[in-house]
Order: structure tokens, then C-alpha cells, then sequence
């Protein structure tokens, strides 16, 4: 899903918004400090909004592992949520997300830069200035240049196929532009411009007001260009943060140790407490989790929580979950009813679906409270900046639906002793079928029955459920559905699953029901708003208009379950991250 | 003598050309037969975000688009003479033996492998020499005292050992010895040291691996030099070798077990060939940055040079220890002569 998502939002450019990184947190920022406050009291959720154990100790080793492992290490050639959090301690953008707790972490500060961009009036032109004092690990100087350089290089999927294409999609590259290396010596200037050492300006193609979004990703990181080794750069990318490779081993893992050239004055946001950072992967992951319980390793740096082995141990013993916390992700599982279906194109009849849904059955489907997630009663997660849940179909006191309510629908529609349609789910995930049966038992109550009909996820959208004419034809009336933001925020949350403009008739699209034109506008009157608290109620507007149209039944808003070790200091979730901020962590 | 090992280093070398086509055909026509396109086969190889169009370009590159054979012949040549690969602002060697190239991670296949194979190595000599002493030793001791206690409880240990996968008795294992809980006492999942760089440290991280790698081989071989003993102390050479008043420790090592040591070359050099390969579900248990890990992490990430690779260097030390055994055979058995 991620990858279609992606395609999409680069066609559509104004995505753009927050992503994964964020760098020193104020609460432990700065470097003078050697304080450690006595270890805290660990509890449940102890880190989720508030730092867990602050300190600005330095030294020490942190050990990570990873049950998988890196798409790469490259800037220009990583996509991974984790990878971005990460990057930021070897890698510095013109822009990061604020290293702090909760929604304060979810803030858009100057990385690189001395201030965030400074947009031309139509929004098409952002200058950006380069700090003092900045070098390589080297010790060669960072220089506007290099960052012009990094970012033409992440043009070449070839050569770097993994990374986000945002930048290569909105900048006005020359025609057939393809990146350094296959169009040498090609001016650039009209994407981007460094009329000094200092100076950076992009020009993109479209107006967008959120392009401080774009210019935290890890691409506008500075590479340089003597040093630049094509695809091999990832076995040793020239760091530009606090930390540099020591030693890389692909496969099984690599060592960061201080970069003598990186200087805490240029640089507010990292506190870089450890002297040593460890990573090991392609580590088993049952193994992972008992070696984070029992103290071995400190993180399990992909951030999606414990195994199914691990949270059986961990949830009935209260000191073990005492040191555990349970954020709310940016994804949304849910339904969608489409429309275009028979008697689902009557809206009481779609109102019906939605009271007689048991939404306790939904979240028991998806692995229940702790890893499952919370019951959803709206589209936006509650972490997506702005966010405010509301509830226009209460399920009942137990949420297991209010079928008085239902029947009442039902009966508007005319349709009072219920109808019959077909739920389409991804056939390889065994949660989707657990919440298709669940919704058929949930449903039948009211008389509605409904028909499994299993697809193949790699074909789901471009040839089933997301292909309008298909859904049609097969009387697809619901189809389980997901998705996530790679950022905290509405525009990347809502756009490409509730913006009618995204669904193809040859399919595609994730959006399979929402087709209202007020919306669409709504996304529209957004890109050209500069102040990202002026669009919140935008994204609030778009949520609300489109469960009153009742074409989505929310399930549930993800969660995962983190262990959070014993000797970890100033341990926090942000919101941008959704895990914890790995530039903010130190040990005891 | 010479001649025997040069007959059988030219029947390994073909069956390793067989081993090699077998396999080709497996990751390359295998999928085509089932219907992948060139462009779907490269799709794997760019990346999440990548066009149809980028994938129509990597599959040229890649030269899925040529016959098979000609890619089959193309992977040959970079075996024997070594390969090329343009990428960024220079060309990427993959030197003889190029056993493929990773488009997923950017490496040549082969230094991996090398890299991989001292943890590999390390878990099956150690593991080998715990499962041959403990195993042997205990079937001789029960073929000797045959219906007693010890055989009886020897046997019933051998068949658990048999019986339970490593999964299983690695995951236990960890749990009882491992993790941080009152019976630690040895090394948890993931640490590899080298034994140049410290031996001793290098047996304590693999103490726990061997001993149960060596659980589930021991109790085979247990079983299986009881057998043997059981029936070569009942043959005529021996009543002879008494008769002749050769001491009774004489006449079972010297005679007894050098008789019933054959067969167990045999599955010994079958089995530790394999392990050589990749001992996959070990390593998984316990984290080891090994050949099996190698091999795992390859097919989950759909990485065909990778588990093509591993898969011919699993076939090479199958073939050499088959060579070994055959050759150890005239050493151990005095009735056999090579010709």
C-alpha cells in the first residue's frame, strides 16, 4: 500500500507535510550539561507524552537491533520510518522535526538551515540559509552546494530506487533530467539554485505552502561530491550529523562512533549523549524481544513493537508492562462502503452498516487493545496534529452497535428486513478475513448479509476493490481497507483516501468510495494556506464531511506495544516519529 | 590413488555444473514458466516507489530479457572470469568467482559468503565434535551394555534429541540458560566473537548453540554406533581377535568400533557438508550472522543472486565432504581399496 500510496503523492506533490525526523529536544538539549536524575519510576505509557527519565549524562554504548534490516543507509535511497528517525544521527537536513514528546514533536525547526524557508509569495520559490560553522566528518566544509548536490542525486531511481520522490516530483528539474551521474554536467538551476555557499533556493512546479515538510526529508541531507560513490555510498555515507561509521557490515550490522568535526553550537536540536551507538541486524525476532527484556540490546530500532511471543509475557506480569508504552499510530484501519452499490447508494443504508457494526469485533480482529488499536470512531488518528475525534454513529455503551438504530435506517431505505452484498478483503492477511467474518456476523443481525470474497493483495486496488467499474460489477459493497501517513499531518493523512480526484477508473486508487466534490475544494483552498495551525480545521471539515456521507466505517487507529529497557535515559514518543526519538536517547 | 581423486574431482566439478543449472532454472525459469514478466522479476530490484517504467529499464539491464540460456552463460562467465556492473559514478566489480550480485544490497555475492562462513564453520566443528564424542561414546557404552539402565536411558535421551527440532530446544535453551533469569550462565542470541580475536570468548558465545546443535546429532549417531557396535562385536573377527588374547578395550576400539565407524563417516560427512551449507535453523535461533542466516534473510527479501549463491557454495561442501569420506573410507576400513 505504501508504495502505491507513495506514487500517488508524488504525482499529486502537495504531500508533503512532517514525515520522521526530529532532532534535540528541548528538555535535554545542549551539551554542557553531565546530570542524571535518579532513575525513574517505570509505568505504563511512562514515555508516550512526557520525557521518561531525563538526563544530559553523556557516554556510554546504545545498542540497537533490528529484526530485518536497512533498505539502505543512503540518504537519497531510504524509506523506512525508522530509518528516518535514525538517519538523523548521522545526517542533518535543512530542516527536522522538533526532538520533543507528544504533539510538540510533530513541529516543523531549522536543522541545517539558520531558519525554516522563506516561501516567495506564490509559494513556488523557498530560500533557505546555511548555518556557520557547519563541516563534514572530514572536517571539509558543509556548503550549500553539497546540499544541491544530494538532493540532484536522489533523482536517479535507478541508482537509488528506495527513496521518496517528493523532491523529484515538484522541483522544475530541466526536462529528462536523470541525476548527476547519467545527465553530467546538466544545469539544474531551474529546480535549484546556490548562488553562494550559504544559499539555497528551490523552484518547484506547483505552489506549496508546506515545503518545510519536504525540506526535513532525508535527501537535502549534504553529500559531497568527491566523496560520492554512487549505490556504494551507503557502505560508508560521509556523515554530517554528531555520529559517523566506524565500521559497516551489510547484513549483520554497523558501528557509530562521535564525529570530532560535527560542533554542538551549530546544531540546538541533538543533545548526543552516547559516545558509542551499536547495531546489529537481521536478529531473530523472538530473540530481539527477550534481549531487550532481559537488558542485552536497548532498542528494537524498527519501532512496530513486541511479537505476539513477547506481549503474552509481558501483559500479565505488571512490572514487565510497567516498562512498556502503547502509542497510537497514523493509521487507520477501516471499511469502505461504496456507493456506487446497490442499495449502498442510499445513504441510510450506508448509516445502517455503520450502527450495526460491533466495533469490539473490529479491534478483536486486529489483535485487540494493546496491539490491535483503539477503536476508531472517526477518519484521523488523535496524533495527527490538530486532530479532533468526534463520534457520529455511537456503537452503544459496549461498542458492539446499536441496532435499534440500524433498523431505523434500514427501514428509511426501504430496505427494513436488510439486504445483501459482497465484503472484499486481502487474501493473504489473516486480519482483513478476521474483520470481514466479523463484520458479516455483526451485520446479519440487522438482516444484512454479507458474502466474503478474498482477493490477491498485490492486485487489490489495480485490478478488485479499487477499480470502480470491477466493484460495480460484483456488487463490492465494502471492502476492508488501511492506511497510514508517512507524516503527522492531515493533508498526507486524508488526501489520497478521501480526495475524488485520486480514483482511477482503470483502478489504483485507495480512495474506493469517497466521491464529494465540497471535499476536493476543500483540499484545494489547503495548498494555498501558509499557516499549518489555519489548516487544521481543514482537515478537521474534510473528516467530518465525510462520515456525515457514511462512505468509511473507521475500525481502528494502530497501535504497537514498545519495551522500554531498564538504563535508557530521556525516552519519549513523538508524534512525529510515532516510537521513540532515537536523537534524544542516552544510557545510564 | 591419483587417479581415483582426479576421477572424482571431475564427477564433482559436473555435478556442480548440474547443481548449478538445477538451480538457475529454478529462480529463472521456474517464474517465467508461472507467468512473471522480465519487468515483474526486476520490479523486486527497484525499490518501492519505482514506474513501470524503471522496472522496463532494470530488466533490461538486469538482461532478463535475453534468453536463458544466454543469462545462464552470462552467470558461468562471471563464475570463471568475474563480471561488471555500472552504477553511479563508477562501475562495481564482482570478481571470479562471481557468484551473483545482490541488486537489493549492492554486493557482490561471493566476499559475503566468505564472511559468513567462519561463524558457520565455528558452530559446526564445535557442534561436531560435542555430537561425536557424546554420541559415539554413549552408543558404544549402550551396545556394550546392552538391556541395562544406562541403554535404556541413553536410548530414551537419543530419541528425545531426535525428536525435537532446534527450534524448539534452541528457543528452551535460551529461555533456561540465556535471557537474564536465575540459570544464566551463557551467552544470549547475537553475539559472534572471532576465536583469533578471542577464543575463549569465542567458545562461551557458542557454547549454548553447539551443545544444541549437538543434542539433536548426537542422538543419531548414538543410535546409530549402537547399531553397529551391536552387530560388529557379534562378527567372527572378533571372537577371533579374543581368542587370540587381545585385550577387551583393544579388541572394542581397535576392532569392534573401527568396523562400525563406517557408516557413520558416511552420514558424518553428509551432515557436516550440510551444516558447512548453512545450519539455518540454528542460526535463526540464536541470531548467528552465519550462512543459514545468509540464506534466510536472501528468500525473505526475495534476493535470488543471494540464495542462488548460497545454495551452490551448500552443494560445493556436500560434494567436497562426500569426497572426503569417500577417500576416509580406506583409511578407517582396511578392506577397502580405491581403485
Amino acid at each position: 500500500m505504501k508504495k502505491r500510496r507513495v506514487a500517488a503523492a508524488a504525482v499529486t506533490a502537495a504531500l508533503a507535510m512532517g514525515l520522521a525526523a526530529c532532532g534535540g529536544t528541548s528538555t535535554t538539549g545542549g551539551e554542557s550539561g553531565q546530570s542524571a536524575a535518579p532513575a525513574a519510576k517505570a509505568e505504563f505509557n511512562a514515555a508516550l507524552t512526557k520525557v521518561f527519565n531525563p538526563s544530559t549524562k553523556k557516554g556510554g554504548t546504545i545498542k540497537f537491533a533490528n529484526s530485518g534490516d536497512w533498505d539502505s543507509l543512503d540518504p537519497a535511497d531510504t524509506y523506512y520510518g525508522y530509518s528516518w528517525n535514525f538517519i538523523r544521527l548521522y545526517g542533518r537536513a535543512l530542516t527536522m522535526f522538533k526532538s520533543a514528546p507528544g504533539a510538540e514533536g510533530a513541529t516543523v525547526v531549522p536543522d541545517l538551515a539558520t531558519d525554516l524557508g522563506k516561501p516567495s509569495e506564490d509559494f513556488k520559490t523557498w530560500t533557505y540559509t546555511l548555518r556557520d560553522g557547519l563541516k563534514f566528518e572530514d572536517g571539509t566544509p558543509i556548503t550549500s552546494k553539497d546540499v544541491a548536490y544530494a538532493v540532484a542525486r536522489s533523482t536517479d531511481k535507478e541508482t537509488f530506487p528506495n527513496g521518496p520522490t517528493y523532491l523529484k516530483d515538484m522541483l522544475n528539474w530541466p526536462k529528462g533530467y536523470e541525476g548527476p551521474y547519467k545527465s553530467k554536467d546538466v544545469d539544474f538551476s531551474s529546480a535549484i539554485e546556490t548562488p553562494d555557499d550559504k544559499t539555497i533556493i528551490f523552484h518547484l512546479t506547483q505552489p506549496y505552502s508546506g515545503f518545510d515538510y519536504l525540506a526535513q526529508m532525508s535527501p537535502t541531507m549534504p553529500v559531497p561530491k568527491a566523496k560520492d560513490t554512487g549505490a556504494k555510498y551507503r557502505e560508508h555515507v560521509i556523515s554530517s550529523g554528531p555520529y559517523m561509521f566506524e565500521k559497516n557490515e551489510i547484513g549483520k550490522g554497523f558501528t557509530l562512533v562521535r564525529n570530532p568535526h560535527w560542533d554542538p553550537a551549530t546544531d540546538p536540536n541533538r543533545p548526543a549523549l552516547p559516545d558509542r551507538i551499536e547495531v546489529q541486524t537481521n536478529v531473530n525476532a523472538d530473540d530481539l524481544d527477550n534481549r531487550l527484556m532481559s537488558g542485552d540490546i536497548h532498542i528494537d530500532v524498527a519501532g512496530t513493537g513486541v511479537q505476539p511471543a513477547a506481549m503474552s509475557k509481558i501483559l500479565p506480569d505488571p512490572n514487565l508492562k510497567a516498562q512498556t508504552d502503547n502509542p497510537t499510530l497514523q493509521r487507520l484501519w477501516y471499511t469502505s462502503i461504496s456507493p456506487t452499490v446497490k442499495p449502498l447508494d442510499n445513504i441510510d443504508c450506508r448509516k445502517a452498516v455503520l450502527y450495526a457494526a460491533d466495533k469490539t469485533g473490529y479491534q478483536s480482529a486486529y489483535g485487540g487493545e494493546f496491539s490491535g488499536g483503539q477503536i476508531a470512531t472517526n477518519l484521523m488518528p488523535p496524533s495527527i496534529p490538530g486532530a479532533q475525534p468526534f463520534d457520529l454513529y455511537p456503537s452503544g455503551p459496549d461498542g458492539t452497535g446499536d441496532l435499534a438504530k440500524a433498523k431505523e435506517h434500514l427501514a428509511a431505505c426501504g430496505q427494513p428486513n436488510g439486504f445483501e452484498t459482497n465484503i472484499a478483503y486481502r487474501a493473504e492477511r489473516p486480519k482483513e478475513k478476521a474483520t470481514a467474518e466479523a463484520l458479516q456476523q455483526s451485520l446479519a443481525r440487522v438482516g444484512i448479509k454479507l458474502t466474503l470474497k478474498p482477493y490477491p493483495q498485490a492486485d487489490y486496488f489495480s485490478l478488485y476493490a479499487g477499480k470502480p467499474p470491477y466493484v460495480v460489477e460484483n456488487k463490492l459493497g465494502l471492502a476492508v481497507n488501511g492506511w497510514g501517513s508517512d507524516y503527522p499531518d492531515g493533508y498526507g493523512f486524508l488526501q489520497q483516501i478521501t480526495d475524488s480526484r485520486v480514483i482511477r477508473e482503470t483502478g489504483g486508487s485507495s480512495n474506493i468510495s469517497v466521491r464529494i466534490p465540497e471535499v476536493d475544494k476543500m483540499f484545494d483552498q489547503s495548498l494555498q494556506e501558509a499557516d499549518a495551525k489555519k489548516r487544521e480545521p481543514i482537515w478537521n471539515a474534510i473528516d467530518k464531511r465525510v462520515m456525515e456521507e457514511a462512505v468509511i466505517l473507521p475500525g481502528v487507529w494502530a497501535k504497537s506495544l514498545l519495551f522500554r529497557p531498564k538504563g535508557l535515559t530521556n525516552v519519549f514518543i513523538s508524534d512525529s516519529q510515532q516510537m521513540y526519538d532515537y536523537v534524544a536517547l542516552g544510557v545510564q | 590413488m591419483v587417479t581415483y581423486i582426479i576421477r572424482r574431482l571431475i564427477g564433482a566439478v559436473i555435478m556442480l555444473l548440474i547443481v548449478s543449472m538445477a538451480t538457475f532454472a529454478i529462480f529463472f525459469l521456474v517464474p517465467q514458466i508461472a507467468g512473471a514478466t522480465p519487468e515483474g522479476m526486476a520490479s523486486r530490484y527497484v525499490g518501492r516507489t519505482a514506474s513501470a517504467e524503471t522496472a522496463k529499464l532494470a530488466a533490461e539491464r538486469l538482461g532478463f530479457n535475453d534468453p536463458l540460456i544466454v543469462q545462464y552463460g552470462r552467470f558461468v562467465k562471471g563464475v570463471v572470469a568475474g563480471a561488471e556492473y555500472d552504477y553511479g559514478p563508477g562501475v562495481e566489480k564482482c570478481p571470479a568467482p562471481c557468484l551473483g550480485y545482490s541488486f537489493i544490497t549492492r554486493q557482490p555475492v561471493f566476499p559475503d559468503l566468505m564472511n559468513r562462513l567462519p561463524v558457520t564453520f565455528s558452530l559446526a566443528i564445535g557442534a561436531a565434535v560435542i555430537w561425536l564424542l557424546a554420541g559415539v561414546g554413549i552408543g558404544v557404552l549402550s551396545a556394550l551394555r546392552r538391556g541395562s539402565f544406562f541403554d535404556r536411558a541413553a536410548m530414551t535421551v537419543a530419541l528425545a534429541g531426535v525428536s525435537l527440532p532446534i527450534f524448539f530446544t534452541g528457543l528452551v535453551s535460551l529461555l533456561v540458560f540465556a535471557y537474564g533469569n536465575p540459570f544464566s550462565w551463557a551467552a544470549q542470541g547475537g553475539h559472534y566473537t572471532t576465536f583469533l580475536d578471542s577464543p575463549v570468548q569465542w567458545a562461551y558465545n557458542l557454547i549454548l548453540p553447539w551443545v544444541t546443535l549437538a543434542f539433536l546429532f548426537a542422538a543419531t549417531y548414538a543410535r546409530l554406533t549402537r547399531a553397529g557396535m551391536l552387530e560388529t562385536m557379534n562378527e567372527d573377527y572378533i571372537r577371533t581377535a579374543r581368542a587370540k588374547g587381545l585385550g577387551e578395550r583393544k579388541v572394542i576400539v581397535k576392532h569392534g568400533l573401527r568396523g562400525a565407524l563406517t557408516p557413520i563417516i558416511t552420514v558424518f560427512g553428509l551432515d557436516f557438508g550440510l551444516l558447512i551449507g548453512g545450519a539455518v535453523l540454528t542460526e535463526s535461533a540464536y541470531s548467528l550472522p552465519g550462512l543459514g542466516k545468509y540464506a534466510v534473510d536472501a528468500i525473505t527479501n526475495q534476493d535470488l543472486p543471494k540464495v542462488m549463491g548460497v545454495t551452490l557454495l551448500a552443494a560445493v561442501f556436500v560434494v567436497i565432504a562426500n569426497l572426503i569420506v569417500d577417500l576416509l573410507y580406506a583409511v578407517v576400513d582396511p578392506r577397502v581399496r580405491l581403485a
